[in-house]
């Protein structure tokens, strides 16, 4: 029997789909944080409810997913952060959300509550807001170090989030991460919300995964009815997830060589991103492809012209792929920057479940299109890139090659259009569904419950980049100040994502 | 490295024609600030970006504005680092409570004559994000706002018609 299924034996089964849910008592629930621990099971997501938490695991060996749920007892839960580092800045949200408090937790400061809403713990039992002691950043000691506070607003266009670095002369000895700064309140005011209102605030999670967002979403929602979608929408759904993962790896490759002051490189990419939109926009009426994916199906067909100008760039993108690589691989001084630099360890990506390019350039070769494929991603082959360096070089190599993968993928979605019905109906029923999307920067979880009107009870999304900010801290270690900018953008963590 | 630049050379340039600027922008402004703005800064902009909440999906049209397709810098106008450099804070998003004094923070360090041009539609009023216990509402909630270029998110050449309306002479 598979780790997961022995943990989840025999415990209070709750209806939920695709993947099982149960109540765990005490002894289970420390069960799990020791299989997190040990490095059995791979934490997937943690969230909060108004009288429960929930912990969404992955099995990677038997490539299995379930959830188990601990009932709070007086606001109180076993902390899983005591046991399992990866958790703590989740856990620490779901404290300053729910009010719930984490027994045995190492780290108990607010995270995403900076004392700014007028309110405490504004999803559980909302308190007046009381005064926050200023932020404690950890303590550094050590002879020669000085700190450089950086942001909320940063010096370019970029979203906004506090870097405390500790440096001894050019080298990093410690990066803090604050963020939370972006924080909207978005699953409070999913809370209630109809679906298709709750779908327009899931695109907007993170502006560059909006499509990734909105199908998750929309999985999520069709998971919790057992409800179908038609084949043709399932195909323009999986076309625009691909045209966002090509847009955003040649926007990614562009910036992070940008940063290593290798500005051809953006130029050349920047207009293959902009060519990406602008097929877009024919072919789906919008850059991003916002609002398109809707539960159900998706909001309109792809347009006639607008395929052939799609089909269009897929193939001249393919003909410019070759020289962009080349010109990445023969310039000897733009790899001085990028190889050997920001090096993240391969068993800390496994130990953080870390997703996207950071993990598969660091040797973790999790893709949720094949891991837990989807139609009409059951149907094709495709290759998913790892690489073990780790450092800026792999994560710039992985994205290259998966605009191939990618390219691949739409030549073939593109020809292979099955014809049919763009929406299902749904029905309006209670019911509790989850999602794992794999978009540009990596695994997208959504967890949602509805009310019997069809409303949302609760809805749960967890970013990629909650995964990766941590890394980021150690992947800086020992680099100089002046190649963080590049160590960043090959992480290209979501702060609104993170934030929600 | 050499065959690319080449080949870049070859063609015609990619850059488009400039829009005309926005008609309903040029009202917002209204004569005074745009004479202001051009006796002023002449053609000349430069531009401090603050996100103060947004998902990040204005930010990346706000990029877009760079490239070979609208070369934004053919008209003057240009990013800095610094508030201390900047006529115009272009600001985006609904702005959260936890960004509210860092965007009033960049807005004082920023020297007169200033503009804000508030961009998307979460700027102008917070659109989806209205009503959160986590958001303060639309740009001018916090900061004085002279312009609004709306859409979720505005098309570069929306942009582009904004902040040409800006610099434009009537």
């Amino acid at each position: 029997m598979t780790t997961l299924a022995t943990l989840m034996e025999k415990l209070e089964p709750v209806a939920h789909t695709p993947w099982p849910r149960a109540v765990a008592d005490a002894e289970r629930w420390h069960a799990a944080a020791e299989a997190l621990a040990a490095g059995e099971l791979t934490l997937l997501a943690y969230w909060g409810e108004a009288h429960t938490v929930h912990l969404a695991m992955l099995d990677e060996a038997a490539n299995e997913i379930g959830i188990v749920s601990r009932e709070c007892v007086d606001g109180h839960f076993p902390s899983i952060a005591a046991r399992h580092p990866p958790a703590q800045r989740l856990e620490r949200a779901i404290c300053d959300l729910f009010g719930h408090v984490a027994d045995g937790a190492l780290d108990t400061r607010p995270w995403l509550d900076h004392g700014k809403w007028g309110l405490r713990h504004p999803l559980g039992t909302a308190g007046p807001s009381t005064p926050m002691p200023r932020y404690a950043f950890l303590p550094v000691e050590g002879q020669a170090l000085h700190q450089i506070p950086v942001g909320p607003v940063h010096a370019g266009i970029i979203e906004p989030g506090h870097f405390r670095f500790t440096a001894s002369g050019e080298t990093v000895v410690r990066l803090e991460e604050r963020l939370g700064y972006v924080h909207k309140g978005i699953e409070g005011s999913m809370t209630g919300a109809r679906a298709d209102r709750a779908a327009r605030l899931a695109a907007r999670v993170s502006g560059d995964s909006t499509v990734a967002y909105s199908i998750a979403f929309a999985q999520a929602i069709e998971n919790a009815l057992g409800a179908g979608v038609p084949e043709r929408a399932r195909s323009l759904r999986a076309i625009m997830l691909e045209l966002e993962r090509v847009a955003n790896h040649f926007g990614d490759i562009g910036a992070i060589c940008n940063d290593a002051a290798f500005a051809i490189m953006l130029t050349h990419c920047g207009v293959m991103r902009e060519r990406a939109l602008r097929a877009a926009d024919a072919a789906f009426g919008h850059r991003l492809m916002m609002d398109r994916v809707i539960p159900g199906g998706i909001a309109d067909d792809i347009a006639f012209l607008g395929r052939r100008k799609l089909s269009a760039f897929v193939r001249h993108a393919r003909r410019r792929l070759p020289s962009l690589l080349s010109l990445y691989d023969e310039t000897a001084s733009l790899q001085d920057r990028t190889v050997s630099t920001g090096i993240v360890r391969s068993d800390l990506v496994r130990q953080f479940g870390t997703g996207g390019y950071v993990g598969r350039a660091s040797g973790r070769g999790f893709d949720a299109r094949r891991n837990f494929p989807f139609a009409p991603y059951n149907r094709h082959s495709f290759e998913v890139p790892v690489l073990t360096g780790g450092d800026v070089d792999a994560r710039v190599r992985i994205r290259f090659a998966e605009i191939a993968q990618s390219l691949e993928l739409l030549t073939v979605l593109l020809d292979d259009l099955p014809k049919g019905l763009l929406q299902a109906s749904l029905p309006q029923a209670a019911g509790e569904g989850a999602a794992l999307v794999e978009g540009f920067r990596g695994d997208v979880f959504v967890w949602a419950r509805l009310d019997a009107d069809g409303s949302v009870a609760r809805c749960h999304l967890r970013d990629p980049s909650w995964f990766q900010w941590p890394l980021l801290e150690a992947a800086i270690e020992n680099n100089i100040v002046a190649d963080f900018p590049l160590c960043n953008k090959s992480f290209n963590c979501s702060y609104s994502g993170h934030d929600l | 490295m050499r065959k690319l630049i080449l080949e870049s050379l070859l063609p015609w340039a990619i850059t488009e024609r400039a829009p005309k600027a926005d008609k309903r922008a040029l009202r917002e402004l209204g004569d005074a600030v745009y004479k202001a703005a051009r006796r002023r800064l002449g053609h000349s902009l430069a531009i401090r970006q603050v996100d103060a909440g947004s998902c990040n999906g204005c930010e990346l049209e706000i990029h877009a504005l760079n490239n070979a397709f609208h070369d934004l810098e053919r008209f003057g106008i240009h990013f800095v680092a610094s508030p201390r450099h900047a006529d115009v804070l272009l600001v985006t998003g609904p702005v959260t409570k936890n960004m509210k004094e860092a965007l009033q923070r960049t807005y004082a360090a920023t020297p007169d004559p200033k503009w804000v041009v508030a961009v998307g539609d979460c700027a102008f009023d917070g659109h989806v994000f209205a009503g959160s216990y986590a958001v303060e509402g639309g740009v001018d909630a916090v900061v004085p706002v002279d312009l609004h270029i709306r859409g979720c998110p505005p098309t570069p050449i929306t942009l582009l018609k904004g902040l040409l309306a800006l610099l434009q002479a009537n």
